[in-house]
C-alpha cells in the first residue's frame, strides 16, 4: 500500500505537467486518455479481480466463524479469528521459522550471488558457459528441484545421506531446516546473480581503472566503489528475494510437508484451509500474511531513499 | 607476469567448474534416479549400474502422469496469451499516452508482484467453488494470468519506450487512428519484447504450485507439479521414487532446454523487469 502511496505522490509530481495542459484538452488529447483508460482496463480489471477482491473479501471472511464441514453454524465473530491465531503457539513457530529461512536464505544467497555475479562479469574464459548453466537452477521446476534434494537426503536411497554417514536431516527440524534452505538457495541465487550482474554492469570500468592506479587494492575496489555504486541494485534484489523467501511454500511442501516444525506461514495457510476446513481463521491467517508482507516492503522502501522502484518508471 | 597470468587462469577455471558443478548435481542425480531400476534406487549409488527406461515407459502409460501434462500445456499456452496480450495494451498506454491514473496502474503492478499468493488461497478457494470455476481450467488460468501480468507490464513498457516514436507519429499523418497506429506499426517492432514476456510468463506457469494444489481437486485440472506431488506410482506395489524422479525429468529437461534456447531474452528481461523496473 505504501508503495502505492508512495509512488502516487512522485506521480503528483510528475502530473503537475500534464495537469496545466488539461484546461485545454484538445479533442486528441481527450481521445488519447480514453484509449490509455481503455487499454489498461482488461488488466486493471483481472488484477482487481484476483487480488483486490479476494482480500476484501478474505477480509469479510475473517471475522466470521466459518468451517466448511458447520455450514449451517456461520456467524459473524469480530476479531476473535485473530486472537486465536495470534495467541496459537502454531503461528508464532511458524513465523519464526519462516523468518530464519527467510534471512537466512537471502543473506547466503546474497553473498553466493555476488560471488557468481562477479565470476560471471570478470571471468576470463567460459563466461557464456558459467552463464548458460546459472540458468538451470532457475529454469528448473521447483518442485522437481526440491523431490532431487529429498530422495539426496532420504538414507539408503541418497548420495548425500550416503556421505554423511546414512544422515536422516529431514527427520530433525534443525536439520530439515537446514536442506529447506539449501534448496532454497540452489534453485534461487542464480536470479540473484543475474540481477546483480545487471547492477555490476553499471559500475565503470574507468573508475575502477583510476582506483587501481591510485593503489587500492583489489578489495577495496569493491568496497569503495563496486557496493556503492551497486547499492540500487542490491536493494532491488534484497526486496525481491526477500518477498519471495517469505513466501516459501513449494521447496517445505515437497521436502517435510511442514512436519517436525518445519512449516512455514504459507504452509500453515494451507494446512488450515485443507485440514481444517476453516475459513474463517484460514483468512485471518492470509490477512496476517499479507500485513507481513507489508511491513517487510515498507521497511526496504524507507531503505531505498530515493533508488524506489517505479520512481524512474513515470519519468520514461 | 606470464606465471601470474596462468595461475589467474587456474583460479578462475577452478571458480568456472564449481560453479557449473554446483548447478548441474542436483539434475544429474534425479536424472540418475530415473534411469535405475527398483532395486538399485535403494543403493545409494550417485550413477545407476543398470540403466532402465521402465520408469518412463510407466509414467508415460498413466493418465495420472499425462493428463496434467497437458493440462500444465493448455493452461501454460492460454495463460501467456492472454495475459501477453494485456500486458502489451497497458504498456503500450503507460509507455506512450498521457493519461490520469497511470501511475497508480504501476503501484498496482509493483504491489501484485509482491503479494503473497497465500494470502488469496484461502478466499479464492471459496470464490471458485461458488463460481463453478475450481478444478478447471479457468480457475487457473485467470490468477495465472493475474500473477503474469506485472511482469509483462514492466518488461513490456521498458520495451515500448525503445520503440522510435516517429514512425507511429508517421503513421498516424498518414491517417492512422491511435488503434491502428499500435496494431499496424508498434506491435510488430515490440514483438521481440512481447516474445520475452511470453517466456517468461509461461515458465511462472510452468512452476507454480500452490494455486495448483489449491484449486484443482482431480487430474481433470490439475498441473504437472501438482501431480508430481500426488503421484503414488505406476502401481500400488512399486516405490515411487522411480516414477517421480522420471516425471520429473519430462517436466524439467523440455524447460531447460528451453530456457537455454532463449537465454539472452531471459536474462534481459529479468533484468529489465526487476532491475529498471
Amino acid at each position: 500500500m505504501s508503495i502505492q502511496s508512495r509512488t502516487a505522490a512522485v506521480g503528483a509530481a510528475e502530473q503537475a505537467r500534464p495537469a496545466r495542459r488539461r484546461r485545454q484538452l484538445s479533442e486528441g488529447a481527450r481521445a488519447e486518455r480514453r484509449l490509455g483508460w481503455l487499454l489498461c482496463a482488461p488488466a486493471v480489471i483481472v488484477m482487481i479481480a484476483v487480488t483486490a477482491y479476494p482480500i476484501a473479501y478474505a477480509i469479510y471472511l475473517s471475522l466470521e466463524r466459518y468451517n466448511l464441514e458447520l455450514p449451517n453454524a456461520v456467524k459473524f465473530v469480530g476479531l476473535s479469528n485473530y486472537a486465536a491465531v495470534l495467541t496459537s503457539v502454531y503461528w508464532w513457530h511458524a513465523l519464526i521459522v519462516t523468518l530464519i529461512i527467510t534471512v537466512v536464505s537471502v543473506a547466503i544467497e546474497l553473498v553466493l550471488g555476488m560471488l557468481l555475479a562477479l565470476l560471471m562479469h570478470r571471468t576470463i574464459f567460459g563466461r557464456n558457459t558459467v552463464r548458460t548453466s546459472a540458468l538451470i537452477p532457475y529454469g528448473i521446476v521447483t518442485v522437481a528441484a526440491a523431490y532431487s534434494w529429498q530422495f539426496a537426503w532420504t538414507p539408503s536411497t541418497g548420495y548425500l545421506s550416503a556421505a554423511f554417514g546414512n544422515a536422516t536431516p529431514l527427520s530433525h527440524t534443525g536439520q530439515a531446516v537446514g536442506v529447506i534452505i539449501l534448496a532454497e538457495v540452489w534453485k534461487t541465487t542464480p536470479f540473484m546473480a543475474l540481477l546483480l550482474l545487471a547492477g555490476l554492469s553499471l559500475v565503470p570500468e574507468d573508475l575502477q581503472r583510476a582506483a587501481k592506479v591510485d593503489g587500492a587494492t583489489a578489495w577495496q575496489r569493491f568496497t569503495r566503489i563496486t557496493l556503492p555504486l551497486m547499492k540500487p541494485a542490491i536493494l532491488v534484489a534484497l526486496l525481491f528475494r526477500t518477498l519471495d523467501a517469505f513466501r516459501i511454500f513449494d521447496n517445505i511442501y515437497i521436502l517435510t510437508k511442514g512436519g517436525n516444525g518445519t512449516g512455514s506461514v504459507s504452509i500453515l495457510g494451507y494446512d488450515n484451509l485443507f485440514s481444517a476446513l476453516n475459513l474463517g481463521i484460514g483468512s485471518a491467517i492470509s490477512i496476517l500474511i499479507f500485513i507481513c508482507v507489508a511491513i517487510i516492503a515498507v521497511l526496504f522502501i524507507m531503505g531505498f531513499g530515493a533508488a524506489a522502484p517505479g520512481t524512474d518508471t513515470g519519468r520514461r | 607476469m606470464g606465471r601470474n597470468d596462468n595461475r589467474k587462469k587456474i583460479g578462475w577455471g577452478a571458480a568456472n567448474t564449481i560453479a557449473v558443478a554446483l548447478t548441474l548435481i542436483p539434475v544429474l542425480w534425479i536424472v540418475s534416479l530415473s534411469f535405475k531400476t527398483p532395486t538399485a534406487i535403494v543403493d545409494a549409488n550417485p550413477w545407476p549400474k543398470q540403466w532402465t527406461w521402465s520408469n518412463y515407459s510407466g509414467i508415460l502409460q498413466t493418465s495420472q502422469f499425462l493428463r496434467p501434462l497437458l493440462n500444465s500445456m493448455g493452461i501454460g499456452v492460454i495463460a501467456t496469451l492472454i495475459a501477453v496480450l494485456l500486458a502489451s495494451m497497458a504498456a503500450y498506454a503507460v509507455a506512450r499516452l498521457e493519461f490520469p491514473g497511470k501511475q497508480v496502474l504501476i503501484g498496482m503492478a509493483l504491489l501484485i508482484a509482491m503479494f503473497p499468493a497465500i494470502s488469496l488461497v484461502t478466499p479464492m478457494f471459496s470464490i471458485e467453488r461458488a463460481l463453478g470455476l475450481f478444478n478447471t481450467w479457468p480457475g487457473l488460468i485467470i490468477p495465472y494470468v493475474a500473477f503474469g501480468l506485472p511482469l509483462g507490464i514492466y518488461i513490456l513498457s521498458a520495451f515500448f519506450r525503445e520503440i522510435p516514436w516517429e514512425l507511429e507519429k508517421a503513421a498516424k499523418m498518414d491517417g492512422a487512428t491511435p488503434f491502428q497506429a499500435f496494431t499496424r506499426v508498434i506491435a510488430p517492432l515490440a514483438a521481440p519484447g512481447m516474445v520475452t514476456t511470453a517466456i517468461l510468463v509461461f515458465l511462472f506457469c510452468w512452476n507454480e504450485f500452490l494455486f495448483a494444489i489449491s484449486f484443482t481437486s482431480t487430474i481433470g485440472a490439475r498441473t504437472a507439479p501438482a501431480a508430481l506431488a500426488f503421484f503414488s506410482g505406476s502401481s500400488q506395489f512399486t516405490s515411487p521414487t522411480g516414477p517421480i524422479a522420471a516425471a520429473a525429468v519430462v517436466i524439467t529437461i523440455p524447460i531447460i532446454i528451453f530456457v537455454l534456447f532463449f537465454q539472452r531474452r531471459i536474462v534481459a528481461g529479468l533484468t529489465s523487469g526487476a532491475v529498471k523496473g
